[in-house]
């Protein structure tokens, strides 16, 4: 299939750009300072580095997302890339999927390897307390699911902006929507107490509009062992596939239409 | 056979606000047929690249019809039978010479050992048989252009169409991609290609079209347009640019 070639591509972009590589080092730096940072607590050492260690993997990421995410089609058509592979029998939704499987797939390979990394830091700190080095906090992979799913939908988010906007102007459309839509619960509760229906009306249209990004926080509950309902995952899986194939829906109608000039 | 068929292919821009739109292509008439190698010459500006564009269906036409190896534009896999060089050379620098065939050879769904045997070949006729393994960012102007040739050769296609592919090249290079156009012919291969070159396009076409501010002002044989004797291409293309213009000016005023 032809888009797993641009996917496999747009991988290789990636694991050759030097800014990706000092991301993933400063974050597995991060992680790793997370045991210091947990010396200096009493008890709860796991706790702390399961907290700081989530919040470095889930803030890396999102910068790899938002910044890979914003040049996927932008930068092929500033570079004039895109001319050769689109005359090709290639379509361009097939394109696009092509380009987001590709950043998704640099995505995973990075949560990964950060996730890796704080497990390793989990033991680290396990052993060094005579515990077994094996009884580590199992929810971790679902938090770290959670965040993938989060970083699908952003990269979705950035590609879409790609398609019709220069780079600069889609990091700052991205970053804004991240931002939007980790308050949109206070959004909404603000829509239910406005006086003038039409300001309550605004602010529940952009609660529904916008991505519900705080869903896919649980880094709290999992370092503070709370219970979590298997159909909470089941839900908030669902929602960010809706919304993910919804924004590449967009983007694609958005992309057949323009003239690549 | 029409190769390449388009019937008043009009393409107007709209530009910023309060600027008038641009027409950069206006009521184009255009017929190649199966085999022949078609030189589109015009000055700068004159629409040549929004003309092939809209061929490749990286633009879409204001209005008009246009049609590749008698499919309509929108049949993708009509180009699966076309081979493709987009004005000035841009491709993935991260990628090596050969990497950057496998690639678009996928795009156009060829096995792996296809195009391992079809980039070795074709590294060898545009002479990157030793650069197969450098990344692209370190390939000169030259060198990207002959990359860009076998890219667009690696399906075998049947039709090829090149805009300025001599831009960018030194007289051997020139002199080689004229000979690799005749050899592309000789194969059966409809060769459509624009320049601003005359003396090349003198050298290698069966036809020419010339287009000036959007508009087809001239398509024929050379030994039909031209004054055999008295006139070269250059002579005929200055004189009729200026017609053209002075035409437009009249249609203006």
């Amino acid at each position: 299939m032809k888009w797993q070639a641009v996917a496999v591509n747009t991988y290789r972009e990636a694991i050759r750009d030097k800014i990706l590589y000092n991301l993933l080092i400063f974050a597995l730096i991060l992680i790793g300072g997370s045991i210091l940072l947990a010396t200096l607590t009493l008890g709860e050492q796991s706790k702390i580095i399961m907290d700081f260690g989530l919040a470095s993997i889930n803030l890396f990421g999102i910068l790899m997302a938002i910044f890979l995410g914003i040049g996927l089609v932008s930068k092929e058509i500033e570079k004039k890339t895109l001319y050769t592979v689109l005359s090709k029998p290639i379509g361009r939704t097939e394109f696009l999927l092509g380009k987001y499987a590709g950043l998704l797939l640099t995505l995973a390979i990075n949560t990964i390897i950060m996730g890796v990394g704080l497990y390793l830091a989990l033991m680290l700190n396990q052993s060094r307390w005579g515990l077994s080095i094996w009884d580590v906090e199992p929810r971790l992979v679902f938090a770290m699911g959670m965040i993938y799913l989060e970083l699908a939908i952003l990269t979705a988010v950035a590609l879409l902006f790609s398609t019709f906007t220069t780079t600069t102007l889609a990091a700052i459309f991205t970053l804004s929507i991240y931002v939007v839509g980790h308050i949109s619960d206070d959004l909404m509760k603000m829509g239910e107490k406005m006086e003038t229906p039409l300001t309550g009306l605004l602010l529940k249209g952009i609660y529904y509009a916008l991505p519900n990004l705080s869903n896919f926080d649980i880094k709290g509950q999992v370092a503070h062992k709370v219970t979590i309902a298997p159909s909470y995952f089941f839900y908030t899986t669902l929602y960010a596939l809706v919304y993910c194939t919804l924004l590449m829906r967009i983007a694609s109608f958005i992309f057949k239409r323009r003239d690549l000039r | 056979m029409k190769v390449i068929e388009a019937e008043q292919l009009t393409k107007t821009y709209t530009l910023g606000l309060g600027q008038s739109p641009l027409k950069a292509l206006e009521g184009l008439d255009l017929a190649v047929q199966e085999g022949e190698v078609f030189g589109f010459v015009g000055p700068n500006g004159a629409g040549k690249t929004t003309t092939i564009k809209i061929l490749m269906g990286l633009i879409h036409s204001t209005s008009g019809t246009a049609k590749l190896l008698g499919q309509s534009l929108d049949n993708i896999e009509t180009k699966s039978k076309i081979g493709f060089l987009p004005e000035s050379s841009h491709f993935y620098e991260y990628l090596t010479a050969s990497e950057i065939l496998a690639f678009y050879g996928k795009l156009f769904g060829l096995s792996n050992n296809l195009i391992k045997e079809r980039t070795l070949a074709l590294l060898k006729q545009v002479g990157l048989e030793s650069s197969a393994h450098l990344q692209l960012r370190k390939f000169s102007k030259g060198m990207l252009q002959r990359i860009g040739i076998a890219q667009a050769l690696i399906n075998d296609p049947e039709l090829i169409i090149l805009d300025e592919p001599m831009s960018g090249l030194d007289p051997i290079g020139r002199r080689e991609m004229r000979a690799l156009i005749l050899s592309l012919k000789a194969q059966g291969k409809t060769i459509f290609f624009s320049s601003h070159i005359t003396h090349d396009v003198e050298m290698i076409c069966d036809r020419v079209g010339i287009l000036v501010g959007g508009r087809l002002l001239r398509v024929g044989r050379l030994s039909e347009i031209l004054d055999t004797g008295k006139e070269t291409l250059e002579d005929y293309f200055i004189r009729i640019v200026q017609e053209g213009v002075t035409t437009t000016a009249e249609r203006i005023a």
